[in-house]
């Protein structure tokens, strides 16, 4: 099964590799902490703090919220000791001082580009040693080119627009990532807690080989989905074949997946830290009819792709018809002649290679993984599945296009971290009132 | 030898600690859920979360330490009724779905910065802010420090003997009532509902009074819990995540379920085996090979796969008793 994916992927891979993906700016940023003075106040690309190092650092944005590049600070202390810094491209600057006390931060208003003025060219600020102190520039006006980006600036039809097509494309993701969960839920009547690490898996191999073994993105992708495939293999064959057959009941089951969680957990932490990993190194602007990135342009397509596949393998093959008939009653199906077992493996494999390649989707979409990742996807996975009927392959999809696009849409009125709390409210809601979800059939409910 | 002492001086300090009564009480209040009564409730840490904010937030603003203690047994009370209600007329995986999901859901909302007025964000509430009134309640001098053997602790003042005394004296008197109240005709129908619910609704029983009943009690008691983790440390989102409701399992399967003791000799055992494979392996693994934050990574690697073998080969756990489990299929 990992096979049919991976040849599916290729194609897309390599337009994706032509076209150039990228996400993050910040990451860039991190990597290339140079200093450039040694006084006791030096500029620097990003200042950490610690015990005996004070930071004084802003942003210069325009009022397109763009980061104003290529403008002199000037940061000078009480005792007239002084150095100047350039704003990178993103508008950022910073200074590193050793001793604490009153500063003086001066923006050269010479150096602004045209139709950007400042408001104040000066601002005073008390550091403090181990803190970063933000110091402000009120700028108006833009140069010419600098595009609105800003959301807070956008009429209020392009804003809906614009988190309509998030949530599409989150749906999206979280239909690959939760097609898997579904299936194994049909097949086996286990919730599988330890999905999340699967999609968090692929993400972390994104990393592994496009970053830090600098292999191109279309390899990764196909090397990912297939660790992700392998894993399924090997989970199946070396842990839930086995309880099948040692008649495990599905409780039991149930806290063995929470057990391989939460061990998964801190195996992403021990070998990859809890900061979140860059699956990209290049810079995106947003573009086309639905304001997104090229890459989640790219993302979108190659998720509706093997959506439709797996539609297709399911109602139109042989292994397709025998997982549905598995998922409908096992012991008919296995009377039928259908070796149950194969099948169930099989749905390991793809369901584990979907979920890598939402993780790895979801990682360059935005912007890198962490170990966290797939465990907050879970979240609304399990919404996605109960909303379009848990153990369908087609609910989960149609539950996950809703989640996503809901979920995004909350943000609209809710603080973007509160829009898992929305998902919570339609599973509670769902339950209450469809318990079997919108294309599930009631004697699943018990 | 001093290696030899000094990991009895951390077995010791392991066992008094708040942290581990708090891990006990929550354990009790899991195994009325999932012991006693078959829910599968995988948001516990959710109900210690909810239990810490309220007591934080109201002893913060109010000052008054009861009220703050009525607030967050409140609060975990309607959290309790908010997830069983729409669930618990359902078959098992979906409360476990819906719990799962709400503790985190209380955990992210926490950790939201909008919320910061009140819940200091992902940062957290600091202890100080919320501690006063439980000092001021101490019998003991109020500074000053007590040493005894190789424990020394403040006596009233934050990780304190006073808290000790409390906390470990809630877990005494948590057990005794929920060892009552399991003996009693109420646990007996909790138990029947965990091995059979329809046998037990042809009794003429209301089988999802009884459910909502169970989670509302061990919600509760999971809050005191995450009440005494806050008066021990501050409350931060992160710190009551969902490993911690996996750590509850451990905990629970390894002590044995459906028993009395089972929850506090887990919680001995899970800390004291967690702190000797730490020392074992910070003092003999070089940091080139772990560095001192793989070391307790690599332990949760081994709490995870030692839950697993756990449930498979020896789920009645120490003290259990192989018919008593909620793994009937």
């Amino acid at each position: 099964m990992e096979h049919r994916l991976a040849r599916l992927v290729r194609p897309f891979a390599v337009a994706l590799a032509a076209i150039g993906i990228a996400a993050g700016a910040v990451f860039a940023g991190q990597a290339a902490i140079a200093d450039t003075g040694s006084g006791p106040i030096s500029a620097t690309k990003a200042c950490v703090t610690d015990a005996t190092t004070g930071c004084v650092a802003g942003t210069l944005r325009d009022d397109n919220e763009n980061g104003i590049k290529g403008v002199e600070v000037t940061l000078a202390n009480a005792a007239g000791e002084s150095d100047k810094a350039t704003s990178d491209a993103d508008g950022r600057w910073a200074f590193k001082v050793t001793t604490a006390g009153p500063y003086t931060a001066k923006l050269d208003p010479g150096t602004l580009p045209k139709g950007v003025k400042a408001s104040t060219t000066s601002v005073n600020v008390v550091v403090t040693l181990g803190q970063l102190r933000p110091a402000v520039f009120q700028l108006t006006g833009h140069p010419a080119g600098s595009k609105n980006t800003t959301q807070a600036t956008r009429s209020g039809g392009r804003l809906v627009w614009d988190q309509f097509s998030q949530g599409l494309l989150l749906g999206l993701l979280l239909a690959l990532a939760s097609i898997g969960l579904s299936l194994i839920y049909g097949t086996t009547g286990l919730s599988n807690f330890a999905h999340a690490e699967q999609v968090t898996l692929g993400g972390m191999m994104a990393y592994t080989f496009g970053i830090a073994l600098g292999l191109n993105i279309i390899v990764t992708t196909i090397i990912a989905v297939i660790v992700g495939g392998v894993s399924g293999y090997l989970q199946d064959k070396l842990i839930w074949a086995p309880l099948r057959r040692r008649g495990l009941g599905l409780t039991q089951l149930m806290v063995v997946t929470i057990g391989l969680s939460l061990a998964l957990d801190y195996v992403f932490q021990f070998f990859y830290g809890t900061a979140v990993k860059p699956v990209s190194t290049e810079v995106e602007h947003i573009t086309g009819p639905l304001d997104l990135t090229p890459t989640a342009y790219w993302s979108m397509l190659i998720s509706v792709i093997v959506l439709v596949v797996v539609g297709l393998v399911l109602t139109r093959t042989r292994i397709g018809r025998a997982t549905r008939a598995v998922s409908d009653n096992r012991a008919l199906a296995a009377a039928s002649g259908i070796d149950v077992d194969r099948i169930i493996r099989l749905v390991w494999i793809a369901s584990t290679a979907l979920a890598a390649l939402a993780g790895v989707l979801y990682a360059l979409v935005n912007g890198g993984i962490q170990w966290s990742t797939g465990v907050q996807l879970l979240l609304l996975m399990f919404s996605a599945v109960t909303l379009g009927g848990i153990g369908t392959a087609f609910g989960a999809l149609v539950g996950s296009l809703i989640i996503g696009v809901v979920v995004q849409m909350s943000s609209l009125v809710l603080s973007s971290e509160l829009k898992y709390a929305t998902a919570l409210i339609i599973l509670i809601v769902i339950l209450v009132f469809r318990p079997q979800g919108i294309l599930g059939r009631r004697e699943r409910v018990g | 030898m001093d290696f030899i002492s000094s990991l009895f001086t951390d077995f010791g300090t392991q066992i008094l600690s708040s942290v581990t009564a708090a891990f006990a009480i929550a354990a009790i209040g899991l195994n009325l859920h999932f012991g006693y009564t078959g829910l599968i409730n995988i948001g516990q840490a959710g109900f210690m979360l909810i239990g810490a904010y309220g007591f934080a937030i109201t002893g913060r603003f109010t000052g008054n330490f009861w009220l703050a203690v009525v607030v967050a047994l409140a609060a975990s009370v309607a959290f309790a009724l908010l997830l069983g209600i729409p669930t618990l007329k359902l078959r098992g995986d979906y409360l476990a779905i819906v719990t799962i999901a709400a503790a985190e859901i209380v955990r992210i909302v926490g950790a939201n910065q909008s919320l910061a007025p009140w819940t200091g964000g992902a940062a957290g509430i600091p202890g100080r802010d919320y501690q006063g009134t439980f000092i001021d309640l101490s019998p003991l001098p109020h500074d000053g420090i007590l040493q005894l053997g190789p424990f020394h602790y403040p006596y009233s003042q934050g990780d304190s003997w006073w808290l000790r005394i409390v906390g470990w004296g809630l877990v005494a008197v948590i057990a005794i009532i929920v060892a009552l109240l399991v003996r009693s005709p109420w646990g007996r129908v909790l138990r029947g509902v965990r091995e059979d619910e329809d046998a037990v609704r042809s009794l003429g029983k209301n089988v999802y009074l009884y459910k909502i009943q169970s989670l509302i009690i061990g919600g509760a008691i999971g809050a005191v819990g995450g009440i005494i983790f806050a008066l021990g440390q501050s409350v931060q989102p992160d710190s009551l995540g969902r490993s911690t409701t996996f750590l509850l399992y451990t905990v629970l399967l390894l002590g044995g379920m459906a028993t009395v003791f089972g929850p506090i000799i887990g919680a001995f055992l899970y800390f004291v085996v967690f702190v000797g494979i730490q020392d074992v392996v910070s003092a003999t693994v070089p940091s080139s090979i772990m560095n001192q934050q793989q070391v307790p990574e690599f332990i949760y690697i081994l709490v995870g796969v030692g839950l697993m073998l756990l449930v498979i080969f020896r789920p009645q756990g120490l003290l259990g008793n192989k018919k008593e489990l909620a793994f009937g299929d």
